[in-house]
C-alpha cells in the first residue's frame, strides 16, 4: 500500500511537480495514488500498468515534450473513416463493457463483506473502484463518440484514442509527461484491442507531425491571437512554464466524478455533484475549495506554453510569449490551431472555434446596422464615427430606405441587401453616364399626370443608374467587392420604379 | 447664289457702319451692363433693343430667379453663363429640373438656392453634386422631407463651401457624416433645427472640415462632447449655439478647450439656459478675440456675468435680449475697458434709468442701441443717451411708455447720424418729429401707434429725410392724406409704407404714393376710404410692388384687381381678407406669374368654383390661407393637386371681426398687457 514502492512512482512524482499545486486536477491525484491500481484491481489495471510501463519505455526519447502531438498517424487513418478502425473500436468497447461488468460485480461483492476491514481501508477501496469505473466509462464514451462521423469531423486533428489518453491524464491530475507520451492513449487501445500499430511506426510519427505543424504554423503566426496582453515582460526564467497537451486542451471536461465518471468543467460543480454520492462528500472539508499543498516548492509565477510547435506561444519560439492562464491556453489553442466549426446560424458566414465567441457574435449578429463605405459594420454608431474620423475617405453608408428620400417610406430591407444597393457602381462611370443622360433629358417635367400620385415624384431617374442599379443581390461576396473599391456611391432607388420613369 | 452672298455681305457692312454698338467690344458692353445691376427693368429693355444686345445681355447674366421650372430648359438655353440660380420662386422643383440645371450649367454654376422649394430629392442633388464641379454654395433650408440619402448625394459636391440645411429635420448623423467626409472645403454650415443631428455628426464635421468659419448649431441636441473638436477648428469665426440645452456649466470643463479658439469673433449662446456666468467666463477666457456676444434669453445679467467679459478686449457688441438685468450687471458692463459699438437690451427686465445712464456714459461710441420694452426708463435715461451717444445710427425704443414727449426732441437735437429709429408706441408728438427730421440720413422710421403725431410733424420728416425708405404709421390715426403726400414728395426712395388703420387715408394718398416708383411693400389694412381707383394708380406706377395688404379695405373690389393683375407683375403676396373682391378679381390675379401667397378670409363674394379656378390658374402658389369652411366645399382632388404643386393650405377658423375705433383698440391692448 505504500505508493513509494511502485515502479512508476517516479514518473508520477514528476508529473505532480509539474502540475500547479493550485490546479484543481491535483485533488484527484492526491486522493487516488496511482500505484494502487496495479495492486488492487485486476484486469483494467494491468492494462494501465502496461501503459505506464510502455510509457516509461517511451521516455527514453530524450526530450519528450518537444514532441507535442503524437497522434497524427491515427488521425490520418481515421480521417479516411476506415471501417476496420471502427471495428477495432467496437471490439475495444465490447471488452471495456465486460470489464465494467466485472467491476460492478466486484462492488457488489465488496458491499456484502465490508465489516472485516477498517473504515479507512474500506473507503480507500471504494475510491479506487470508483476511479477505475470512471476510467473505463470515460474510455467507453469517447470511443463511442469516435464512431460518430460528425464528432470526428469537429475534432479533425485530434483523435479519439488520444482523447482518452488526455482525459485519463487529466483524471489523474497529471500534465505534460503523462499525456505527452507518444501513443499513451494508443497503447491503451492496442493493448485492449487488436494490435494495429507497431512501435516502429509510432516512432516515425512525431517527425512527420512536426513538419506538418511547422507548415501550418506559418499561416497562423500572423494572426493576432491573444487573450493576454502582449505587453507583459517577464524576464525568461522568472516564471515556470507549463505546457498542456492538445488532448487536455481540447477535452470538453477537466474534472471528472470518480464515482460515476461524469465530467465537469469546474471543480466547484464537481464538488456539488459529489454530494449526491454520499454523506462523506457533504462534509465541509470535502466541499471546501482544495487548498494548495503546504509543503510544495516555493511559489513561482506560472505561465503556459502552447503545445503547437512553431507557435509564438510555444516555449520553443524565439519570441516566446507565454499565456497567462489555462483558460487563455484553451481559447488560444482553439482559436488559432483548430477548425472554426461553429457557424453563426443567423448570417451563416461567420465561423468560430470557441463557443463563447459564437454566442457573443450571435448576440449582435444582424444588429450591426452602422455601416461604413469600406464595408465594415459596427454595432454602435459612435464606433462607426470613430472609424470614419480616423480614416481618410471612409464615409457613412446610408441604408437604402433613406436614400429614397421621397414622401413614401420604403419598406425595410435586409441590411446586406442595402449594402449592395448602396454601392452599385464606380464613381467615374456614374458621373459620365449621369451627364450624358442629363443632356438627353427632354422637357417632360411637371407632367400633370404626376400630380395626383406623389409616389411618382421621385421617379425621375437620371439614366445611367439603370445599368448599374441591379447588383447581384444574392451574391454577398460580389457586392462586397464593390464595397472594397472604396468610393461611396449613392444608389438612387429601387430598380422597378426607375424603369417606369426612364427617360 | 454668289450674288446673293455678296449682297448680304455688303448689307452687313452697311449695318455695321450704322450701328455704333457694333464697334464696342463685348467687355465694354458688359461693363455698361454692370451698371444696370439692381435694375431688372432696365436690363430687360436693354435686351429688347436688338438681337445682339439680347445675346450680349444673356451672356452677361450671372444670376437667375426663375418663376417656374417649366421654363427652365428655355432660360437655361438662353443664359449660358448663370452662376447664381435662385429657385425659391419655384415651389415644385423636381429631380428632373435639377438634372436639367446640372446638365446645362456644368461649369458655371456656383450657387443654388432651394430654400423654399419642395419635391426634389437625392437624384436631383446627386446630379448637381456630380456635374457642377464649381458649385460652392447650396441652400437646402426647409427641405423637411430630405433624408440622409439625399444629403449623401450633396456630399458629392466636393468644392462646396457654404451649405445651409436649416430645418432638415429628417437628416441624421449619418447624412451629416457624409457631408463632413465629402465636402472638406466647407467654410459655412448651418444645421439649425436639424434635430436628428447629434454630437457624433457635429464632431465629425468639426474633425473633417478644417476650413470651417461659420458653424450654426442652433437647437441641436448636442452636448459638450462635440465642443472640444469644435474648439480645435483653426479658423472658426462664428459659432451659434442658440438653444442648445444640452450644454451646461459643468460640461464646459477646462480640458474641453485646451487649445482655445483664438479666431472666434462671434459667439451666440442665446437661449442656453444651462450656461450661467460660470460657463460663460470659461468660454470667454479661451476665446479672447470675440467681437460679438449674443446672450439673449439666457441667465440673468449680474455683476458676475459682466465680470466674465473683462477678458474680451475686442468686444464690440453685446446682445442681451430678454435677459433679466440687474443694475450692478449693467454698471459692470459700463466699467468694461472696451468701447461697445452695439448693445441690445430689448425686452430686458430690470433696466433702470440710473444704470442705463451710467452705461451709456462709459460707452460713448455706441452705434446701435436697442431698449425696446424697457418700461422703467424715463427721460433721464433718454437724455443721457442723447448726450453721450451722439454717434448712434440705430435706436430702437418701442414701447418705452414712461418716456415723455419732450425727450424725443432731445434725441433729434443730439443724434444726427440716426439711420434707423423705432419709436413705435411712444408719446412722441409733432415737436419730436420736427426735431427728429434733422436726422437727414434716416432711412427707417417707425412711428406706429403714436397717437400724438399729425400731418404737421410728418411733413417735417417728408421735407428733410430724403433718404427714407421705410415708414411705419400703423394706427397713427392723426395722419391724413396731407402727411402722406408730404412724405411722398420728399422721399422718392420709399420702399415700404404701412398706413394700416390710419382711417383718414383716402385714394389721394395712394395717388401720391404712386409717385414712389420703388415702392415694394404697401400695407393699407383697414383704410376704409381707399377704393379701387387708388389701388389702380399704385398698380400702374409701382411696378416693383411685391407685397400688398388690403385687408378690411371694404371699398376695394374686382375693378382694383384687374389693373393690379395687368401691371404688378412682381406681386408675390397679397392679403384680400374682408375686401369686396370676388372670384372674378381673384381669377384675374392668377395672371401674375410670381404670385406666391394669398390670404382670403371672410371674402363675401367668393364662391368655391371661382376659388378652385383661381387656385388652378396660379401655378406658383406656395401658401394659401383660407377659411376652414371652404375646405369642405373644395373638391379633395383639387386640394391634393394644388398641394402636389408645392402649395401649403392654412385653414383658419377665425370669427368675423368688426373694426374697433383706434382709441378703444389701444385701451384693449393696454388691458391685455396688464
Amino acid at each position: 500500500m505504500d505508493p513509494k514502492g511502485r515502479p512508476c512512482d517516479s514518473n508520477w512524482a514528476r508529473s505532480s511537480s509539474l502540475t500547479s499545486p493550485g490546479n484543481g486536477l491535483q485533488t484527484n491525484l492526491s486522493s487516488n495514488p496511482p500505484s494502487f491500481y496495479g495492486a488492487k484491481i485486476e484486469a483494467p489495471f494491468k492494462q494501465f500498468n502496461q501503459t505506464s510501463g510502455e510509457f516509461n519505455k517511451d521516455t527514453k526519447i530524450p526530450d519528450q515534450e518537444s514532441f507535442p502531438l503524437s497522434d497524427s498517424s491515427q488521425t490520418i487513418k481515421l480521417q479516411d473513416w476506415d471501417p476496420s478502425v471502427m471495428l477495432n473500436n467496437l471490439s475495444f468497447m465490447e471488452e471495456k463493457i465486460h470489464q465494467l461488468q466485472d467491476l460492478v460485480h466486484l462492488i457488489v461483492n465488496k458491499r456484502c463483506q465490508p465489516f472485516g476491514l477498517p473504515d479507512q481501508l474500506v473507503t480507500q477501496e471504494q475510491q479506487l473502484i470508483t476511479a477505475d469505473l470512471t476510467s473505463i466509462i470515460v474510455q467507453l464514451i469517447s470511443t463511442a463518440g469516435s464512431l460518430l462521423p460528425s464528432v470526428r469531423h469537429t475534432l479533425t486533428n485530434t483523435n479519439t484514442t488520444p482523447l482518452i489518453g488526455g482525459q485519463l491524464g487529466q483524471l489523474r491530475g497529471s500534465t505534460a509527461p503523462f499525456g505527452s507520451g507518444p501513443g499513451s492513449g494508443i497503447q491503451t487501445q492496442n493493448n485492449s484491442g487488436s494490435k494495429l500499430f507497431d512501435h516502429s511506426t509510432q516512432n516515425d510519427v512525431p517527425k512527420n507531425c512536426e513538419v506538418e505543424q511547422k507548415y501550418h504554423m506559418e499561416e497562423h503566426e500572423t494572426k493576432d491571437e491573444d487573450d493576454v496582453e502582449e505587453g507583459e515582460n517577464l524576464p525568461p526564467g522568472s516564471y515556470e512554464i507549463l505546457q498542456l497537451e492538445k488532448e487536455e486542451i481540447l477535452a470538453p471536461h477537466t474534472h471528472f466524478c470518480t464515482i460515476c465518471g461524469k465530467g465537469f468543467k469546474r471543480d466547484a460543480n464537481l464538488r456539488m455533484h459529489m454530494r449526491g454520492h454520499g454523506d462523506e462528500y457533504k462534509t465541509p472539508e470535502a466541499l471546501a475549495k482544495p487548498h494548495k499543498e503546504p509543503g510544495s516548492e516555493p511559489k513561482l509565477i506560472k505561465r503556459y506554453s502552447c503545445p503547437y510547435t512553431g507557435c509564438k506561444r510555444n516555449k520553443d519560439h524565439k519570441k516566446f510569449q507565454p499565456l497567462k492562464t489555462i483558460l487563455c491556453v484553451k481559447n488560444h489553442y482553439k482559436r488559432t490551431h483548430c477548425d472554426k466549426s461553429y457557424i453563426c446560424s443567423r448570417c451563416n458566414t461567420k465561423r468560430f472555434s470557441v463557443m463563447a465567441d459564437l454566442k457573443t457574435h450571435e448576440k449582435h449578429c444582424g444588429k450591426d446596422k452602422w455601416l461604413c463605405s469600406c464595408g465594415t459594420t459596427f454595432s454602435r454608431k459612435d464606433k462607426l464615427f470613430g472609424h470614419i474620423a480616423l480614416f481618410q475617405g471612409h464615409t457613412p453608408a446610408i441604408p437604402l430606405d433613406d436614400t429614397k428620400g421621397g414622401p413614401s417610406g420604403a419598406p425595410d430591407l435586409d441590411i446586406r441587401e442595402n449594402n449592395s444597393m448602396d454601392f452599385c457602381f464606380g464613381s467615374n462611370s456614374s458621373s459620365e453616364n449621369g451627364v450624358q443622360n442629363i443632356m438627353d433629358v427632354k422637357v417632360n417635367i411637371d407632367d400633370p399626370i404626376n400630380y395626383f400620385s406623389p409616389l411618382n415624384f421621385e421617379g425621375c431617374n437620371f439614366g445611367g443608374f439603370n445599368d448599374f442599379s441591379q447588383p447581384p443581390f444574392e451574391d454577398s461576396e460580389g457586392s462586397f467587392s464593390f464595397l472594397m473599391s472604396g468610393s461611396f456611391n449613392y444608389a438612387p432607388k429601387s430598380t422597378g420604379e426607375s424603369n417606369s420613369e426612364n427617360l | 447664289m454668289l450674288k446673293k452672298q455678296k449682297l448680304l455681305k455688303t448689307q452687313q457692312q452697311q449695318r455695321n457702319k450704322n450701328n455704333p454698338f457694333e464697334v464696342l467690344s463685348e467687355e465694354l458692353v458688359f461693363t455698361i451692363l454692370d451698371f444696370l445691376e439692381g435694375d431688372p427693368l432696365a436690363k430687360k429693355s436693354f435686351s429688347l433693343v436688338c438681337k445682339s444686345f439680347y445675346f450680349v445681355e444673356a451672356k452677361h447674366r450671372r444670376a437667375l430667379t426663375p418663376l417656374r421650372t417649366d421654363h427652365l430648359p428655355a432660360i437655361l438655353n438662353r443664359y449660358s453663363s448663370v452662376a447664381n440660380l435662385d429657385l425659391t420662386l419655384c415651389p415644385r422643383v423636381s429631380d428632373n429640373s435639377l438634372a436639367l440645371v446640372a446638365g446645362a450649367c456644368r461649369n458655371t454654376l456656383r450657387r443654388v438656392d432651394l430654400s423654399r422649394s419642395k419635391f426634389f430629392g437625392g437624384n436631383g442633388l446627386l446630379s448637381l453634386g456630380v456635374n457642377c464641379c464649381n458649385l460652392v454654395e447650396l441652400d437646402l433650408s426647409n427641405a423637411t422631407e430630405l433624408r440622409d440619402g439625399a444629403v449623401a448625394a450633396v456630399a458629392r459636391a466636393r468644392n462646396l463651401e457654404k451649405l445651409w440645411l436649416a430645418r432638415c429635420k429628417l437628416v441624421t448623423d449619418m447624412g451629416i457624416g457624409c457631408i463632413a467626409v465629402g465636402c472638406r472645403k466647407l467654410r459655412l454650415i448651418c444645421l439649425k433645427w436639424c434635430v436628428g443631428v447629434g454630437d457624433l455628426g457635429v464632431e465629425l464635421v468639426a474633425i473633417k472640415c478644417k476650413e470651417l468659419r461659420t458653424l450654426d448649431l442652433s437647437y441641436l441636441p448636442i452636448t459638450e462632447k462635440c465642443l472640444s473638436s469644435i474648439f480645435k477648428l483653426q479658423h472658426l469665426e462664428d459659432l451659434v449655439l442658440e438653444g442648445c440645452y444640452g450644454i451646461d456649466d459643468d460640461s464646459l470643463d477646462d480640458d474641453v478647450f485646451k487649445q482655445g479658439c483664438k479666431t472666434l469673433k462671434k459667439l451666440d449662446i442665446s437661449g442656453c439656459q444651462n450656461i450661467s456666468h460660470v460657463g460663460l467666463s470659461k468660454l470667454t477666457s479661451i476665446s479672447g478675440s470675440i467681437e460679438q456676444l449674443i446672450l439673449a434669453d439666457g441667465s440673468p445679467v449680474t455683476h458676475a456675468l459682466a465680470d466674465g467679459l473683462k477678458e474680451l478686449s475686442l468686444l464690440q457688441s453685446i446682445i442681451l435680449d430678454g435677459c433679466l438685468v440687474t443694475s450692478s450687471g449693467l454698471r459692470a458692463i459700463g466699467n468694461l475697458c472696451i468701447s461697445l459699438r452695439e448693445l441690445s437690451l430689448s425686452k430686458c427686465m430690470g433696466v433702470t434709468d440710473e444704470a442705463l445712464s451710467f452705461l451709456v456714459l462709459k460707452h460713448r461710441d455706441l452705434r446701435k442701441l436697442d431698449i425696446t420694452c424697457c418700461r422703467k426708463i424715463t427721460d433721464v435715461a433718454i437724455a443721457s443717451i442723447a448726450n453721450s451717444c451722439i454717434n448712434l445710427t440705430s435706436l430702437r425704443m418701442e414701447s418705452c411708455i414712461l418716456v415723455p414727449r419732450e425727450a424725443f426732441v432731445l434725441i433729434g437735437q443730439k443724434c444726427h447720424y440716426l439711420e434707423e429709429l423705432d419709436l413705435t408706441d411712444n408719446e412722441i408728438d409733432d415737436e419730436g418729429l420736427k426735431s427728429i427730421s434733422r436726422c437727414s440720413r434716416l432711412s427707417s422710421l417707425k412711428v406706429g401707434i403714436c397717437l400724438n403725431i399729425t400731418d404737421r410733424g410728418l411733413a417735417y420728416v417728408g421735407m428733410c429725410c430724403s433718404k427714407l425708405k421705410e415708414l411705419d404709421l400703423y394706427r397713427s390715426t392723426g395722419i391724413t392724406d396731407l402727411g402722406i403726400s408730404a412724405v411722398c414728395r420728399g422721399c422718392p426712395d420709399l420702399e415700404m409704407i404701412n398706413t394700416a388703420y390710419c382711417t383718414s387715408i383716402t385714394d389721394s394718398s395712394l395717388f401720391s404714393l404712386s409717385k414712389c416708383s420703388n415702392l415694394k411693400t404697401l400695407e393699407i389694412r383697414g383704410c376704409l376710404l381707399v377704393t379701387s381707383i387708388g389701388l389702380a394708380a399704385i398698380a400702374m406706377n409701382c411696378k416693383q410692388l411685391n407685397r400688398l395688404d388690403i385687408k378690411k379695405c371694404y371699398n376695394i373690389d374686382d375693378s382694383g384687381m384687374i389693373p393690379l393683375a395687368h401691371f404688378s407683375q412682381n406681386l408675390r403676396q397679397i392679403n384680400l381678407s374682408y375686401s369686396s373682391v370676388t372670384d372674378v378679381g381673384l381669377l384675374s390675379l392668377a395672371s401674375i406669374s410670381c404670385l406666391q401667397s394669398f390670404t382670403m378670409l371672410h371674402l363675401q363674394g367668393l364662391v368655391p368654383g371661382g376659388l378652385a379656378a383661381a387656385l388652378l390658374a396660379c401655378g406658383g402658389l406656395i401658401k394659401v390661407k383660407l377659411h376652414l369652411s371652404l375646405r369642405s366645399q373644395l373638391p379633395e382632388a383639387l386640394i391634393r393637386h394644388v398641394e402636389a404643386r408645392g402649395c401649403v393650405f392654412e385653414w383658419r377658423d377665425k370669427v368675423f371681426q368688426a373694426e374697433l375705433d383706434p382709441k378703444c383698440w389701444k385701451l384693449q391692448l393696454e388691458d391685455l398687457m396688464q
